[in-house]
């Protein structure tokens, strides 16, 4: 293309990198960088002098050292002849168990509870507002604190749930004969293999063999499942009739994993009161039980609230076309309503994850060694390193944040509207 | 229908019966409940279930409610009168902590005789923010505004009266610059002579100037360490202070991403990422351990300053993205609009695309603010004396009050409930009184 002589050529001045549009943003754009640059620079300089003036260097040979301090939460092998580096692992995977939990347990109530919310039943809407809108404006602090005070302060000792011979009774009884509250620890039943396949040793932790195998089989399964399906719908598309499917999937599904869990000899542990303690089953501290019951029933409340603004943004006449077209209730739920419900609820929903996850690092007010506790807490105030354990801690929490939300814009992405 | 019947028709009734009031079944109270309650087994059901946990949370919780005590010196003094008021056994509320101790949750451990001037700053807090809030405010009261920052640190923080004013005159001062400049020279070049002034005022002039007033003319109230603040008085300060500065910046961080220019919205999104992606403890710690490495050698604020700062930046971060939908959510036309009529870009910022973006934002600004004055609690995990935590650990160091949990709970809860719902409840009314729309 010849250019077109648009202004006369006079040279070039300088006020036109100020006045003139075709320079402007470029000169923006140059002082920012100048401005950002240098601030960072400063501060970059200020930190190295400052180091300098403490005697201190920066790297991060601490993560080697031996931690020398116990962690009572411990998933994986821990014990505290173990290096700062293995504590902090510890550490990320109680943050990511709890944060999972947390989640899992807040969808659940958050969806009943949004569902609720919606109902005809006057009593029950109204009840789950002032649930919502109770767990909404309180912090979630306070939420925390309370599961704690109420697991310490109000749930009896294990020794109440012993039975008194001569009465027969025992203060406390267990919820289901299974879950036991106490002030001291939660004892839930465990599970248990009669014939079991032993487990394999990895550097990180040891890996149940038995549960590999159920998960092995359990995906397996669901991949034969969704092979069916793809050829119900081929059948479907070739001759208009879908053939039946239900009974199949159940049993594709749950048949190899049961009979797998019965060759196992699968059987439940439960706790029982012997001496002063529970024995059998795993006893769950009380820091993480508390953790976890405060954080999802705050977040549960914000859920409810995306749940029910999914539900209410699908208009009535989507329920209406759908009958008119002759489908019945429940493939008019999962062809028409869910998948445009959903493209509305799952964005904020995940963000709720990522608030969850973030938010445990208030385990610090209980007292469950988790990232911050680990890396953020002991860690750094035994080798008195901030600068670099509190960098490498937000990197970690980085890292996390931004996995869920790359995981969401994939996701986001494969539900948009396709529009033309 | 067939026409054979229409010709069958005997008897046409040619006078109307007097209205009669509906069925007793269908009027009224039982109405209601047929309809609301019992429409159905599930609905009968979800009714039983629901009367069945109002009636457990009441009988549990009512008489403890019932049995509080307000007048006691310590908690086994409420268990001695419970137990002779209502029997052996009964549990009861020791309301008297609160009664005693109120000042600290509200205060902290400013000094009792200068309530009044937190106390003040809280009431001109609203007449601050009335012509903003508020239509029925009258408008000449807005001067007051952007005076109230200065005088508001001035009330709560105490000290020399110079200070606030001169650094006040050096807003003025830049201000002043820009006016006076953005006619001749344009409002770029006006605006970068302006800030490079009020910068080199605010780092070599105002503190001599501020010391050398001082020295001249002593002037000033009894100044209150920030060790001294505690309780609401600490989570308000915090949460305003937050919200005042944190949405200019959300403002501008929003528009540095969606700004046209490569560079800028790079930035922009990696500190709004970074930010965003971490949790505000590890922030707040870096306000308390890492903030003095970077900056100079000696250099050492106070640690409410530098906790107000992490708190406005993690806010900034999130309103600017709930800014940056308001920004995507107007139509192109808009900003079309604006350019046809030959606004440059402030001006078509202001006037036509930031009002209409930050009315679609509001709801989420908002539940922002909520969030970050919930979030204030966190500061007693870098030891500041916050109402939820720090306060009623405090109080339970003292021997009188060992192991009193649930009242301090109640009490601190329900004034952030009050605080939040009425918030939440402002916003909602903001947004229908902004509604223009006409469907």
């Amino acid at each position: 293309m010849t250019s077109a002589p648009d202004a006369p050529e006079q040279g070039f001045r300088l006020s036109q990198l100020i006045y003139d549009t075709r320079y402007r943003s470029l000169t923006i754009q140059v002082v920012v960088f100048i401005l950002v640059m240098g601030g960072a620079a400063w501060l970059v300089d200020n930190v190295i002098q400052n180091l300098n003036d403490l005697g201190k260097d920066f790297n991060f040979s601490f993560l080697g050292q031996r931690a020398g301090y116990d962690i009572g939460n411990a998933i994986i092998p821990y014990n505290n002849d173990m290096s700062h580096g293995r504590a902090l692992l510890v550490g990320l995977i109680n943050t990511l168990w709890v944060s999972f939990l947390g989640c899992v347990a807040a969808t659940i109530i958050g969806i009943f509870v949004g569902v609720l919310r919606l109902s005809k039943n006057w009593l029950v809407a109204r009840l789950m507002t002032v649930y919502v809108e109770v767990f909404r404006n309180i912090p979630v602090l306070l939420w925390i604190l309370v599961a704690i005070a109420l697991l310490t302060d109000v749930a009896p000792s294990p020794n109440a749930y012993k039975v008194n011979q001569q009465t027969g009774e025992a203060q406390a009884s267990m919820i289901l004969d299974s879950v036991a509250f106490t002030n001291r620890y939660t004892a839930i039943p465990a599970v248990h293999f009669d014939r079991s396949l032993g487990s394999l040793d990895t550097a990180l932790a040891p890996i149940s063999l038995d549960f590999l195998a159920l998960v092995i089989v359990l995906i397996a399964s669901i991949w034969v499942n969704k092979r069916l399906m793809t050829h119900a719908a081929k059948v479907q598309e070739a001759t208009g009739k879908r053939p039946t499917t239900w009974w199949k999937s159940i049993l594709i599904i749950l048949g190899p994993v049961l009979i797998l869990a019965i060759a196992l000899g699968i059987n439940p542990e439960e706790p029982q009161i012997k001496g002063f303690n529970f024995t059998g089953g795993t006893n769950v501290s009380n820091s993480f039980v508390a953790l976890w019951l405060g954080l999802s029933l705050y977040t549960a409340a914000f859920i409810a609230e995306i749940v029910r603004a999914g539900i209410l943004a699908i208009s009535k006449g989507q329920t209406e076309a759908a009958f008119a077209l002759g489908l019945r209730a429940n493939r008019t739920m999962s062809l028409v309503i869910l998948p445009q419900a959903l493209r509305v609820i799952i964005p904020p929903l995940i963000s709720q994850y990522l608030n969850l996850t973030k938010n445990s690092s208030l385990a610090i007010a209980v007292g469950y060694l988790e990232l911050r506790g680990t890396l953020g807490g002991i860690t750094l105030n035994q080798t008195g390193r901030e600068l670099e354990a509190i960098t490498l801690m937000m990197l970690i929490y980085l890292a996390i944040s931004l996995t869920i939300s790359g995981v969401m814009n994939v996701y986001n992405n494969r539900v948009k509207l396709k529009e033309r | 229908m067939s026409d054979t019947e229409a010709h069958s028709v005997a008897y046409v009734r040619d006078s109307m019966l007097p209205q009669q009031p509906a069925p007793a079944g269908q009027s009224g109270a039982v109405q209601w409940l047929r309809e609301n309650l019992f429409s159905g087994w599930l609905n009968t059901l979800l009714t039983l279930v629901g009367v069945a946990v109002i009636y457990t949370l009441v009988m549990h919780f009512l008489p403890w409610f019932l049995h509080g005590v307000w007048d006691a010196n310590s908690i086994k003094e409420c268990r001695t009168i419970i137990t002779d008021r209502y029997g052996e056994g009964a549990t009861g509320a020791c309301w008297a902590v609160i009664r005693e101790r109120w000042h600290q949750f509200i205060f902290g451990f400013y000094p009792p005789e200068l309530y009044w001037r937190p106390i003040l700053a809280f009431l001109l807090l609203f007449v601050a923010v009335g012509p903003l809030l508020f239509t029925w405010v009258p408008r000449a009261l807005a001067w007051f505004t952007p005076v109230y920052p200065f005088l508001a640190v001035w009330l709560l923080w105490g000290g020399t009266g110079w200070a606030p004013v001169m650094v006040f005159a050096g807003f003025l001062l830049g201000g002043a610059i820009l006016m006076l400049l953005a006619s001749r020279i344009g409002s770029i070049a006006a605006f970068s002579v302006g800030a490079f002034v009020t910068i080199l005022y605010f780092l070599f002039v105002v503190g001599p100037l501020i010391g050398g007033l001082q020295a001249i003319l002593p002037w000033g109230i009894e100044p209150v360490e920030s060790a001294k603040f505690g309780g609401f008085l600490l989570a308000i300060t915090l949460g305003v202070g937050g919200i005042m500065m944190s949405l200019p910046l959300g403002i501008i961080l929003a528009l540095g991403r969606q700004s046209d220019m490569p560079l800028v919205k790079a930035f922009s999104v990696i500190f709004i990422e970074f930010i965003r992606g971490v949790p505000l403890i590890t922030l707040l710690f870096v306000a308390s351990l890492l903030l003095n490495y970077f900056l100079p050698p000696g250099t050492n604020f106070d640690i409410i300053l530098r906790v107000m700062i992490l708190v406005t930046f993690f806010a900034a971060a999130y309103i600017a993205e709930v800014i940056r939908g308001g920004l995507a959510a107007l139509p192109r036309g808009q900003y079309e609009a604006a350019d046809a009529l030959g606004l440059d870009y402030w001006k078509a910022q202001r006037l036509i695309i930031l009002p209409q973006a930050l009315k679609i934002s509001i709801p989420g600004i908002v539940s922002t603010f909520i969030g970050m004055f919930k979030d204030t609690t966190l500061v007693v995990f870098v030891g500041l004396f916050d109402p939820l935590k720090g306060i009623p650990d405090f109080i339970r160091a003292d021997f009188n009050w060992k192991g009193i949990y649930w009242e301090p709970f109640i009490f601190v809860g329900a004034i952030f409930f009050i605080l939040n719902f009425a918030m939440s409840r402002y916003s909602m009314s903001l947004e229908r009184r902004l509604q223009r729309d006409n469907h």
